[in-house]
């Protein structure tokens, strides 16, 4: 039966190949390489943006991110807010149909947000949606999903109800999470909804095959309202996650598109490839946080001074081989909303500056030469260019302040299970992608509240208190201050020290027409198109 | 014979109980979980999972639920590839790494014994010299610089080969990825069936028909390729269970979409059923492929004949 099995995959595979190669069907196909093997393509359980890249081909939210990475309609032609802000009512495209020619109604939404929201559904994601009334509640248990704030109030009038204002909802329903499913084809398939030859999609692309580890083919959805500017027939996607692999079939010209590869790779890709290579900064921070529960970590300027003697300006350029940007601030620049983010006072000294300001800080706190000695652990995942970071950083640790530093890595599993759990360190690495494009995103995770991603313990009333009133703050430029006000005090307190803004790395073939960089790293293949 | 199949085939239920056993709890006590992801999940929404897949339940009974479905087939979902089953994901993923680690072994075994037995049969000589010291390097240099290495010449420079994939699964895209499976055991083979030869060759009955005025063809192929044989055909029984369960390396280098990914990528996820299916497996064929080898042993050496 294997046999056969694998004579029947090798013939669809064949079939596609030579479909694609056949000059008399004049197929535009474009190459994909993804990073890795979805883990699912159920939109209630993704929670990776290989995911969201192959999702957002598959289906279409009520809004969508253009090429530039900008919010605009996407199932949803327009809609209006209340003025209390807290009700949206969205009007669903006329000719908004899925890809067996039903057509996308209020419902499908109404089904998909309360699904998403089920416990049993045990989504991953399902805290992309807590801003929707009831949702929180529903997810913990403690509401009957019947409450959620979602209402089909016709076939093409979706309403949906929030707990409070929340200036980026719009951004939120942009995520994956949020991608509609079909209400009929879930009822009745059940988990079998995402498999190829069953998906009924929404979006420009169909699911035509998937092979794990080895290809997963979308086609161009005809149902589609805008299938007439779709130009690609046909979407492959490469699920490969070691980055070398990935470089070679990008150079032996077997796809179009690759993503993220090892940085010390930048040089030679530059030198051969030019402008094909990519390095688009996104809204990702790389951190390393201390534990404010223990001594000296406990003493700002234990951590004001640990954090001046990192030169970013070393691991950005010679780690990253300028793959990476240092980093001053924890919410990463390219938020529209936002601007600016309030960066560390340090940020404008010269790296000898700050030496000199953080040896007298720690002379103040009674540590390093002279004073108690200081033995710090770094803790990081393991990862050659973490090692890196941790050994560059340890040294220069040792070098200013005499200190003993030692490094732990353990693997990312066990790392971030530690942290979670409230395990006692020193120093951790630890990273933050974001999920939308806010800084509420970066900043909560020092609310004193937020148990799981506040590794360092740190409480700072006041910031909370900025936090809070941030929520209730509707007008933008009032919120937006609020929040430069909120970070200005993590910048004073550091007790995540940032370290870099990481970019993201494509290589997009000259065949390529369409693509923009943006920081929100949002590339649907509907905008693309291919020219030889 | 029929009887000893019968009883190793018996033997091998408790081994596969004890390897199940201890790897199902070795992988529960290493930290973290399935769940614990770069970002962590809210507290709530681990619960929601934890529940969804049973992980709230004391070990002891997770365990015994295992065993149980385990017994009747069932390997359970995997908790990382959530669309599909543990099974599913075998039974896609495995018939790749089969036909692919069969080539390769294959391209071992008959490359690795002619070669064996040049050198031994030109003992001290330059070419039996380049033949030991090519499979020198051939056990040395691991497979993840030979694949790159080949791909980089006959897909990149050359134009000549794919990169990698499986492609339409014709003969130019399982080249490269069987050759570096290949290379290394081929050394290996090289090296057992040369010494092995040399010592045939002295032996009492190899001179006896040599004096009997035998051809050497005949020596060599007949006589004393069949002791010789011996350490070879021991070496078989892992050596195939290890090829054609998929290599991680490989697989990963030529993006070929085998099971052996899934051993390595299961443990590091922990993803538990993955990693326990796979184990499950790997035994599976470890069992089987001694008992064949046993058997082989039996045809080659008339002492160890199980009747």
């Amino acid at each position: 039966m294997s046999s056969r099995l694998l004579k029947l995959s090798a013939a669809a595979l064949l079939g596609s190949v030579l479909f694609a190669g056949a000059p008399a069907f004049a197929e535009t196909v474009l190459h994909r390489g993804n990073s890795g093997e979805p883990q699912t393509l159920d939109q209630a359980q993704t929670s990776i943006n290989i995911e969201a890249f192959i999702l957002k081909d598959l289906y279409e939210g009520l809004t969508i991110y253009d090429a530039a990475g900008k919010i605009i309609p996407g199932a949803a032609e327009s809609w209006t807010l209340s003025d209390d802000g807290v009700t949206y009512t969205f009007k669903l495209r006329e000719n908004a149909k899925w890809s067996d020619g039903s057509p996308v109604t209020a419902q499908d939404f109404e089904f998909s947000f309360k699904r998403v929201e089920d416990p049993k559904t045990a989504a991953k994601y399902a805290n992309i949606l807590y801003p929707i009334k009831n949702a929180e509640a529903i997810n913990n248990g403690k509401a009957e999903i019947a409450t959620l704030g979602v209402k089909a109030v016709d076939a093409k009038t979706f309403q949906i109800t929030l707990e409070r204002p929340t200036p980026f909802f719009l951004e939120l329903l942009a995520h994956q999470t949020a991608l509609p499913v079909s209400k009929a084809s879930v009822e009745k398939n059940g988990a079998d909804f995402v498999k190829p030859g069953v998906m009924v999609s929404n979006g420009a692309f169909k699911l035509i095959s998937h092979v794990p580890n080895d290809s997963l083919v979308v086609e161009k959805n005809e149902n589609h309202w805008d299938a007439a500017n779709t130009k690609l027939d046909k979407v492959i996607f490469y699920p490969i996650d070691d980055q070398a692999a990935s470089v070679r079939r990008f150079e032996a010209k077997e796809m179009d598109l690759a993503y993220n590869f090892s940085a010390d790779q930048l040089e030679r890709l530059r030198t051969s490839y030019k402008d094909q290579v990519h390095v688009s900064p996104t809204l990702a921070t790389y951190y390393y946080v201390f534990d404010g529960s223990q001594a000296p970590y406990n003493d700002v300027r234990v951590r004001q001074a640990l954090s001046m003697a990192v030169d970013r300006d070393f691991l950005a350029k010679e780690i990253y081989r300028g793959s990476q940007i240092p980093a001053y601030s924890l919410v990463p620049p390219g938020i529209a909303t936002y601007g600016e983010p309030s960066k560390a006072d340090f940020a404008t000294l010269s790296q000898l500056d700050r030496e000199d300001k953080a040896l007298a800080l720690m002379k103040d706190a009674g540590y390093g030469e002279g004073g108690k000695p200081l033995e710090i652990e770094i803790r990081y995942n393991t990862n050659p260019n973490h090692e890196r970071v941790a050994t560059a950083v340890a040294d220069m640790w040792k070098n200013t302040f005499n200190a003993k530093v030692t490094m732990t890595n353990l693997d990312v599993s066990s790392h971030y299970a530690y942290l979670q759990e409230g395990g006692k360190f020193n120093v951790a690495r630890a990273g933050w992608v974001a999920d939308y494009a806010d800084a509420e995103n970066f900043l909560a995770l020092n609310l004193s509240t937020n148990k799981t991603f506040n590794y360092g313990k740190y409480s700072n009333p006041e910031f909370d208190a900025l936090m809070q009133k941030s929520y209730a703050e509707e007008k933008p430029e009032a919120r937006s201050k609020l929040l430069h006000e909120a970070e200005a005090l993590l910048s004073r307190d550091q007790p995540v020290a940032p370290l870099l803004t990481q970019a993201d790395l494509w290589l997009v073939s000259n065949r390529v027409k369409g693509w923009e960089d943006n920081a929100a790293n949002e590339h649907l293949s509907r905008f693309l198109s291919i020219s030889e | 014979m029929l009887a000893f199949v019968l009883r190793r085939l018996a033997s091998a239920v408790p081994t596969l109980f004890i390897v199940v056993t201890i790897s199902f709890f070795l992988m529960r006590f290493a930290p973290g979980g399935p769940f614990n992801l770069e970002r962590p999940l809210p507290p709530a929404t681990m619960e929601n999972i934890m529940r969804t897949y049973q992980l709230d339940q004391p070990l002891w009974r997770q365990y015994v639920t295992y065993i149980s479905n385990a017994v009747q087939g069932d390997f359970g979902p995997s908790y990382i590839y959530k669309d599909n089953t543990v099974a599913e994901l075998i039974g896609k993923g495995l018939p790749y790494s089969m036909e692919l680690g069969l080539y390769a072994l294959l391209l071992a075994l008959i490359g690795g014994v002619t070669l064996g037995t040049i050198a031994a049969l030109r003992q001290n000589s330059v070419l039996d010299f380049s033949i030991m010291s090519l499979a020198t390097v051939g056990t040395t240099i691991p497979n993840f610089v030979v694949g790159p290495v080949l791909t980089l010449i006959f897909a990149i420079v050359l134009s000549l080969l794919p990169a990698g994939g499986w492609g339409d699964g014709s003969f130019s895209y399982l080249l490269l990825p069987m050759i570096a499976l290949a290379l290394p055991q081929l050394a290996v083979f090289a090296r057992l069936t040369r010494g092995s030869m040399i010592e045939a060759l002295h032996a009492d009955h190899i001179r006896t028909a040599r004096a009997y005025g035998l051809p050497p063809r005949i020596v060599v192929i007949t006589h004393a390729m069949r002791g010789a044989l011996l350490p070879v055909v021991s070496y078989l029984a892992p050596c195939a269970a290890a090829l054609m369960t998929g290599s991680a390396v490989v697989e990963t280098i030529f993006t070929i979409p085998g099971i052996g990914r899934y051993f390595v990528l299961g443990a590091l996820n922990r993803d538990y059923t993955l990693v326990m299916g796979t184990v499950v497996l790997i035994a599976i064929f470890v069992i089987v492929f001694n008992l064949v080898v046993d058997l082989i042993y039996g045809l080659l050496d008339p002492r160890v004949r199980h009747d």
